[in-house]
């Protein structure tokens, strides 16, 4: 029994598969920093005609990779949703006026402001593209080319060991959980119903996040014991990284005046 | 000639007062395959444990001649592989190449070296095919001979395994036990199956309760049916 469908790599063959995680990673990183540099227009028809191409072109360019990628745009679409909720929390953005504006509309105590709404709007544009850029990133590399990469950008080896070490454990972690929860499934009886049943539930989750958390303590003195048993000093060693090749630094140096270019134009 | 593994008088209790082994002196010499049975928790992890230095009790323990002191730690760790039970904890790799190379990596070899060291531990363990796997998604009797190869990959003196066989099925128990017999290194082998013991290791220390209660050729202690009874090795 495994938990599977936490790992979001979706293994095709394709041209962006096949680029080298630290080329993709840099041009990720690249563009969402580029997004958000990207600015809001201001309230008039001609600048957000012309803002608003920009991220029309960044959309149907991220579709383009996706299916290049051999992930299609309804992967995509349907993965970036995951923006939304973040979206929320600019939503009051709407409802704060700049000096001297006069309200869009009232929606009972609340007054619409247009630059307020443009605010929002972009920046949900913003976030949910970016959400696109990191979904292609991972969908596109397994994780531990991701780690790799990470280290090869000077991401300090500690960091990129613990989110190894978290990576490989969240599986059996979850898995673990999984037969807690089963256990409890079995134990629950046919006796409860509604709110008991759900105290019930409340109270056995508590000790399994307890149990959880105990087990995983002694689980690190095992693999702490595992690493020193083969030589693990303190210190955290790798193998170093192939060069990119000529072709990959092109493309590499390519992309980033691309996005370059693409804030400034 | 010196013996692999020398260990003289060693006692040790964990923190909470638990006694785990009360004076344990033994000798395994070069080449020797020995099995390790007992009942659960008669000290058997313990004792594997103080082997290359993971827990440090009261004795002597000499290895391939060198004392295991903390200037040795090092190198004593070198000389033997220590496979876990649970091959879990010892594949904390992301893929299967990371693992069988951390331990030559540790040992400050070049890269070609490393990559040699890998594609040789893998094809002893017949897991050639798998250096860009993730472990998590490798069966239990997969995961095994990875935790092996990961050991042989530091081209270890003395192999030290803890239940090999424990939690496979038939298919892949044989495979290991095929896998463990085309070794041709010292062996300290702790399981409670006894069937294994008799194929494949020819000598048998019975512990139990942090002693060793019987000491001799396989076939003479596992037939001693009053002892086996007597320490709680017979169905």
């Amino acid at each position: 029994m495994h938990i599977h469908f936490l790992d979001p790599y979706e293994p095709r063959q394709s041209p962006v598969h096949r680029l080298d995680g630290r080329v993709k990673l840099v041009l990720a990183l690249g563009l969402i920093l580029a997004l958000s540099l990207l600015p809001t227009p201001s309230v008039k028809q001609a600048e957000i005609l012309r803002i608003g191409m920009k991220y029309a072109l960044l959309f149907f360019s991220l579709l383009l990779v996706s299916s290049v990628a051999r992930l299609g745009a309804r992967f995509l679409l349907k993965r970036s949703f995951l923006a939304l909720p973040f979206v929320l929390a600019a939503l009051p953005l709407m409802f704060i006026p700049k000096a001297g504006e006069v309200p869009l509309a009232q929606l009972g105590f609340l007054a619409l402001y247009p630059q307020g709404v443009l605010r929002f709007t972009f920046l949900a544009l913003k976030s949910w593209l970016a959400v696109q850029v990191a979904i292609l990133m991972i969908a596109t590399m397994p994780f531990p080319d991701l780690l790799q990469a990470m280290r090869a950008i000077g991401l300090p080896r500690l960091l990129v060991s613990m989110f190894s070490l978290t990576w490989r454990y969240l599986f059996v972690l979850a898995d673990e959980a999984l037969r807690l929860m089963r256990a409890r499934a079995a134990r629950r009886g046919d006796g409860l119903s509604g709110l008991k049943r759900l105290l019930w539930d409340a109270k056995v989750t508590g000790g399994m996040a307890a149990s959880l958390l105990i087990r995983s303590f002694e689980r690190a003195d095992r693999i702490y014991f595992a690493m020193l048993a083969r030589g693990y000093d303190g210190e955290i060693r790798a193998m170093p990284l192939p060069r990119l090749s000529p072709l990959e630094q092109a493309f590499l140096l390519t992309g980033l005046c691309l996005f370059v270019l693409f804030v400034l134009l | 000639m010196h013996h692999s593994i020398e260990v003289s008088d060693l006692k040790f209790s964990y923190p909470d007062g638990h006694i785990a082994l009360q004076g344990i002196s033994f000798r395994i010499a070069p080449g020797e395959k020995v099995a390790l049975v007992g009942p659960n928790g008669a000290g058997k992890s313990t004792l594997l444990l103080h082997l290359n230095g993971l827990l440090r009790g009261e004795g002597q323990i000499t290895v391939c001649g060198l004392p295991l002191t903390t200037e040795n730690l090092a190198r004593v760790r070198r000389m033997v592989g220590l496979v876990f039970q649970n091959p879990e904890d010892q594949l904390f790799s992301p893929t299967v190449f990371d693992d069988v190379a951390y331990g030559p990596i540790y040992q400050g070899l070049d890269e070609a070296e490393v990559r040699q060291r890998v594609a040789q531990a893998l094809e002893a363990v017949g897991m050639s095919h798998y250096a860009e796997r993730v472990s998590h998604h490798l069966s239990i009797g997969e995961k095994k001979r990875v935790a092996i190869a990961c050991v042989l990959s530091m081209r270890p003196e003395v192999l030290i395994l803890d239940e090999p066989t424990a939690g496979l099925d038939p298919r892949a128990r044989r495979t290991l036990i095929r896998l463990l017999q085309d070794l041709d290194m010292t062996m300290l082998i702790s399981t409670h199956d006894l069937p294994m013991a008799r194929e494949l290791l020819p000598r048998t220390l019975v512990m139990d309760e942090g002693r060793i209660v019987a000491d001799g050729p396989t076939q003479d202690v596992l037939s001693d049916r009053p002892s086996l009874e007597a320490h709680g090795l017979l169905e």
